[in-house]
């Protein structure tokens, strides 16, 4: 049984566990402490002093986020010696960051900002110490812009990098004064160990890290009347965006981002999720078939587990830091790049339409996204396959500035050929998703019948536990995969590049013994993607989820291989899975890369 | 001299390859090396199977793990209150006339560096210098110089203690 | 804390000599206390009041206490020989002259605690002192071999950090991080080096306790003064015609240490370092030196820097040296403390160059009170000591 502890907090008194941090125990009674370096995901820093607060009897101010309640204690949040203090720490933060707010990529939903004007900072006393520091925007990575001249050193991002996904590529450098957050040797982002996963940009409170955006790009294809502008939507962008444009998190707003795209000017909305379900045929038959070849041909160049390819974070953190196991990686390219091959092939051809006239962009929940369209190697329609790629907030952006009231949008449908999708293709948003969508269809693949879970729904791989396992014993597969009789196909799934790395150290060490690993950069996956709106904690991550599972509950086919565009597609263009067209189109290698 | 990739080695296996072993080894390559490379980082990163950029990011930390390339002698000459009371900005004058650099600078020869450093504590006896690990204090410009010039008649061969280190 | 009183006496300037006395008694020293309960051996430093020496001031019987009572496999007992403090050198005289005493000290508390493992963290700038520091650990291993008490000693060598003499930054640099000062609590009793209870003292302290086991508490509580019990030492520099090292009675008045050590002239006494506070010359006569009343600058702590100053001296460069000081040795994580000491330092020189008017004194005073209230560790805390105290006393030597 835990202690409860009693403490007052300007004068009410409440019980709280022990251990509860003051900022814990103030929240739960309805008292509001302003924060910046402190984070739900992360661990407590207690440097940015913003949540200070006064205990009776005591002299100096305690940080709420980092100070214990203790049995009795007198907690005052909104004295005078409080409010000075704060307004104080802020006119600090403000006079070592670039406050040019009109001119800032979050201006109107940065934390510092929003505090500013809560507390009305509205002489600047102090002197700006800008000119005395020389900073530079880093600017080369094709997903992640860093200006330190915004940054005001919470170490959110460091602490993200680190906690979250032990990439490490970020870290608190120098001292006093020059104290500040770089790379390696203060390399450019991409230059480094950086994933792109944009997990520190969502978990920056200021524009010190933000995605580089490709909106003004979007924006002159649009308006280029030579132009076929065709965009794709992944599956967690539908159970975020509503939150950039006045939804409560957790809300679907599937048909009216397609009404919003279209109103863009897009001259075709397509569905990520159609990819997705092609991805599982690939993925699926790719994993067949190296079961066939360790269980039966006893091949040892075949590695198990197979390793989903779909979240180029992850792809690139193994490229990075296990770059000799790049073997179990799948040869399938993610959804979005699959889709970018097919829209200047397949598309382009059953719509007539010349491939170099068509831009393909994807609006997607993800900053990595960016970085993996723009590799060199993809380009396999013979042209650039995805031209450009929008990261969830720069689309709600572009719906702003448009003009369109989202809240009065219509319901509208994906335009066929490549919209069609089914619930399996919905739940690639969510950690587990690929996993299940592929359990559905190769059980039903290898035995001619439903996998045994009730309606379809593999619940031991949902949820957000950082690492899942799951298993399904095979019977009576039909004869074609009767090597598969009796064997216990083990899964296992991993959400975060920190539960990624318990699972590659364990298959280093020869303890992973499973057949199949899903892997997703991001915690809850595509919903929690770097490119998703912020603030993305882990309430909001648990209302997404519930979003993407109720759209697949509600969808008419939930497997992939049911997907009629699905089936088309194989007859008219690409054969068979694992066919010569697909080989080509939809699978793709990988590179080593330096662990720094 | 010692190969990096070897001293590293050596020096991993003598204090160990937990996090808590990191200063020690980055203080015995600075202790050979003069300051910290890129490569010397890496190896290092991958000899503790650490992050490279908490490698950097911990040494920058510290003003005695350099990471720029730094002359053989470093002089780092205290700057806190006693020193600066006592004379340090002439006897800063008379090391930039003799060795023809700024502070931050080394001399084109690759023999000297010289720094600013807080204090040494050796107040009572300000102003005072480190040169490499070597202490010299109440010192005066005739007496720098004299220090300096047997650095350099020694042809970088080090110099025993022109004054007592301590008491 | 408690609120203090008055000191009731002030003593003349009393010199005593304890600390430098031949430690080549250390194995009488050490066989008789390992001998003794770990109990009493507390008991006795908490009855001579023995109060750290580093600055601070905690209570070092109940501090050894406090770990002795936690259960844990693993304990250190650490000793801070980071003394980066300017105007501080007492430390390092102890460990070239007498390191038996802070060693015998370690092994001492070592085994009130329970600990095996002692660590002497070394600042860099002492790198001279390791080579003689190892060769007598290894004596001094070596004779707790002989007489069954198992218990080693390392040296663990500063880079250069003037922050990792705060306990917490101490034990995240030994853990081959970045010393950023860690959140309080827990506290190092419970949660130290590598999160285990750890016993951390200053070298001066450590000695004192020698002196304690040697001589039992009462010979160390007769000396000083009620609250100041003992003797310190202090590390005479600046306009004083004698400086150095020299082991005095708690309880002194500035007045008779001025008599004593300045060249006639002496306009302010710096207290503590650059983390300690100015005393003018007005103010002598009303200041003593001990544990008392830092609130109400009638007496004053100290790790023992004394910095005498002449009429010769610009306090604002003194202020400018500390300030400067300050903004390059924070460790840079909290906000008070990072920006505050900048826009302190910077906030000087604009009003000296007429920038600012000599009202945004009083706006930087007000930062310099926050950064004592919000700063994250005692080096943010402390930083408005000097300031406020040098501000106060020599406005117009700020302003023109």
């Amino acid at each position: 049984m835990e202690k409860r502890i009693k403490i007052t907090i300007n004068g009410d008194t409440t019980e709280v566990p022990q251990g509860t941090s003051i900022l814990d125990a103030a929240r739960q009674s309805g008292v509001i402490i302003p924060t910046l370096c402190y984070h739900k995901d992360l661990c407590v820093a207690g440097n940015c002093r913003v949540c200070v607060i006064e205990i009776a009897g005591q002299k100096r101010l305690a940080a709420a986020c980092a100070t214990p309640c203790e049995d009795g204690m007198e907690v005052l949040t909104n004295t005078l010696k409080v409010r000075n203090a704060r307004k104080h720490i802020i006119e600090l933060l403000l006079s070592e960051h670039n406050a040019e707010c009109t001119s800032c990529y979050r201006n109107g939903n940065c934390e510092l900002q929003k505090l500013a004007s809560d507390y009305k900072i509205m002489t600047q006393d102090f002197l700006d110490l800008i000119p005395f520091k020389n900073y530079t925007i880093d600017n080369f990575s094709p997903s992640i812009i860093k200006d330190d001249s915004k940054c005001i050193r919470c170490q959110r991002c460091v602490r993200t990098c680190a906690e979250l996904q032990s990439v490490n590529a970020l870290t608190m450098s120098y001292k006093g004064e020059h104290a500040r957050i770089t790379t390696f040797f203060e390399k450019s982002m991409n230059e480094v160990v950086c994933t792109n996963c944009g997990q520190c940009v969502n978990h920056c409170p200021t524009g010190a890290l933000t995605e580089r955006n490709y909106i003004e790009e979007v924006w002159s294809a649009l308006s280029d009347k030579t132009k076929f502008v065709i965009v794709q939507t992944a599956p967690a962008v539908r159970v975020g965006l509503g939150e950039e444009l006045g939804f409560d998190p957790g809300e679907r707003v599937t048909g009216k981002m397609v009404a919003a795209l279209k109103r863009l000017g897009f001259y075709a909305v397509m569905d990520t999720d159609f990819t997705a379900d092609l991805t599982i045929m690939e993925e699926g038959t790719e994993l067949l078939s190296r079961l066939k070849g360790v269980l039966v041909d006893k091949r040892q160049d075949i590695k198990l587990p197979m390793a989903t390819s779909c979240s180029p974070g992850w792809i690139k953190f193994i490229e990075h830091l296990y770059p000799n196991f790049l073997g179990h990686l799948s040869s399938c390219k993610s959804p979005q790049q699959m889709f970018g091959a097919l829209v200047k092939t397949y598309y382009a051809k059953s719509k007539k339409i010349d491939p170099s006239k068509i831009v393909s962009v994807s609006i997607m929940p993800c900053t990595a996204k960016k970085f993996e369209a723009a590799r060199p190697e993809m380009n396999d329609s013979g042209y650039r396959d995805v031209d450009y790629v929008l990261t969830t907030r720069e689309l709600a952006i572009m719906i702003k500035q448009a003009g369109i009231d989202f809240l009065k949008l219509p319901d509208m449908h994906f335009d066929r050929l490549m919209g069609e999708s089914t619930g399996a293709g919905v739940i690639f948003g969510a950690t587990g998703g690929v996993m299940e969508a592929a359990l559905r269809t190769a059980y039903e693949l290898v035995t001619g019948r439903d996998v045994p879970f009730e309606n379809l729904n593999i619940t031991p791989v949902r949820g957000m536990e950082g690492v899942k396992e799951a298993s399904i014993t095979i019977e009576n597969p039909l004869k074609d995969w009767a090597f598969l009789d009796g064997v216990q196909l083990k899964c296992a799934v991993a959400h975060g590049l920190t539960n990624a790395k318990f699972i590659m150290d364990a298959l280093k060490e020869g303890k992973a013994d499973y057949h199949f690993v899903e892997f997703m950069a991001c915690p809850g996956g595509c919903l929690g993607g770097g490119g998703q709106p912020i603030p993305t904690n882990p309430e909001i991550r648990k209302k997404r989820a519930l979003a993407i599972y109720a759209e697949d509950s509600g969808m008419p086919l939930r497997k992939s291989h049911q997907n009629p565009e699905i089936v088309k597609i194989y007859k008219d263009f690409l054969g068979k899975p694992l066919g010569e067209k697909s080989h080509k189109l939809l699978h793709t290698t990988y590179i080593k890369r330096t662990n720094f | 001299m010692e190969p990096i990739k070897d001293l590293i080695k050596r020096l991993a296996d003598r204090y160990g390859r937990e996090r808590s072993s990191l200063l020690p080894i980055l203080q015995g390559v600075v202790e050979q090396e003069k300051y910290l490379s890129e490569y010397s980082m890496t190896e290092i990163a991958r000899e503790l199977n650490l992050p490279a950029a908490d490698v950097f990011g911990t040494a920058t930390f510290y003003s005695f793990l350099e990471n720029e390339k730094m002359g053989r002698y470093i002089i780092r000459l205290c700057k806190t209150i006693t020193c600066s009371m006592k004379g340090e900005n002439q006897i800063l004058l008379t090391i930039q006339d003799l060795l023809k650099i700024k502070v931050g600078e080394t001399t084109p020869d690759g023999n000297f560096s010289l720094l600013q450093t807080n204090c040494l504590g050796f107040c009572h006896k300000a102003p005072a210098m480190l040169i490499n690990k070597e202490v010299y204090n109440e010192l005066t410009p005739e007496k720098v110089r004299e220090i300096l010039t047997s650095y350099i008649n020694s042809n970088g061969g080090g110099k025993e203690n022109v004054n007592n280190t301590s008491s | 804390m408690v609120e203090e009183k008055k000191m009731s006496t002030t003593h003349l300037l009393k010199r005593a000599d304890f600390i430098f006395k031949s430690d080549n008694d250390w194995k009488d020293v050490l066989k008789k206390s390992l001998s003794r309960k770990a109990n009493e051996l507390i008991n006795e430093l908490i009855s001579s009041e023995l109060k750290g020496r580093g600055g601070a001031g905690f209570p070092t019987g109940l501090k050894w206490k406090i770990t002795s009572e936690i259960d844990s496999d693993e304990k250190y007992v650490i000793c801070n020989a980071d003394e980066g403090e300017p105007g501080t050198f007492k430390d390092r005289e102890i460990l070239s002259r007498v390191p038996f005493k802070v060693l015998t000290a370690i092994a001492v508390c070592g085994h009130v605690t329970k600990a095996k493992k002692g660590f002497i963290y070394l600042r860099g700038e002492y790198f001279f002192l390791k080579e003689g520091l190892e060769k007598a650990i290894l004596e001094f291993e070596t004779f707790c071999k002989t007489i069954g008490f198992d218990f080693s000693i390392s040296i663990f060598m500063g880079s250069g950090a003037y922050i990792c003499g705060e306990e917490t930054a101490l034990f995240e640099s030994m853990e081959g991080k970045r010393g950023e000062p860690r959140n309080k609590p827990p506290f190092p009793s419970s949660c130290g080096y590598l999160n285990k209870p750890t016993v951390i003292n200053n070298v001066e302290t450590l000695a004192h306790t020698y002196t304690i086991f040697k001589y039992g508490a009462k010979r160390f509580y007769d000396l000083g003064v009620q609250f100041s019990r003992g003797t310190k030492l202090f590390s005479v520099s600046g306009d004083t015609p004698k400086p150095g090292i020299y082991e005095l009675e708690l309880g002194m008045s500035l007045a008779d240490f001025v008599e004593e050590f300045g060249d006639d002239d002496t306009k302010a006494v710096q207290v503590g370092g650059a983390s300690g506070f100015l005393v003018p010359r007005k103010r002598f006569a009303e200041t003593t030196i001990g544990f008392q009343g830092k609130l109400v600058g009638i007496s004053l702590p100290t790790g023992g820097s004394m910095m005498l100053f002449n009429s010769s001296r610009s306090m604002f460069n003194v202020l400018d040296n500390y300030l400067n000081f300050f903004a390059e040795e924070s460790c840079g994580q909290c906000t008070p403390c990072r920006v505050g000491c900048q826009q302190l330092l910077r906030g000087i020189k604009a009003v000296k160059r007429g920038e600012k008017n000599a009202g945004y004194l009083d706006k930087l005073l007000k930062l310099a009170e926050t950064m004592t209230y919000t700063a994250k560790c005692g080096l943010g805390q402390s930083v408005a000591n000097s300031f406020s105290s040098i501000v106060e006393n020599f406005r117009e030597e700020m302003i023109y």
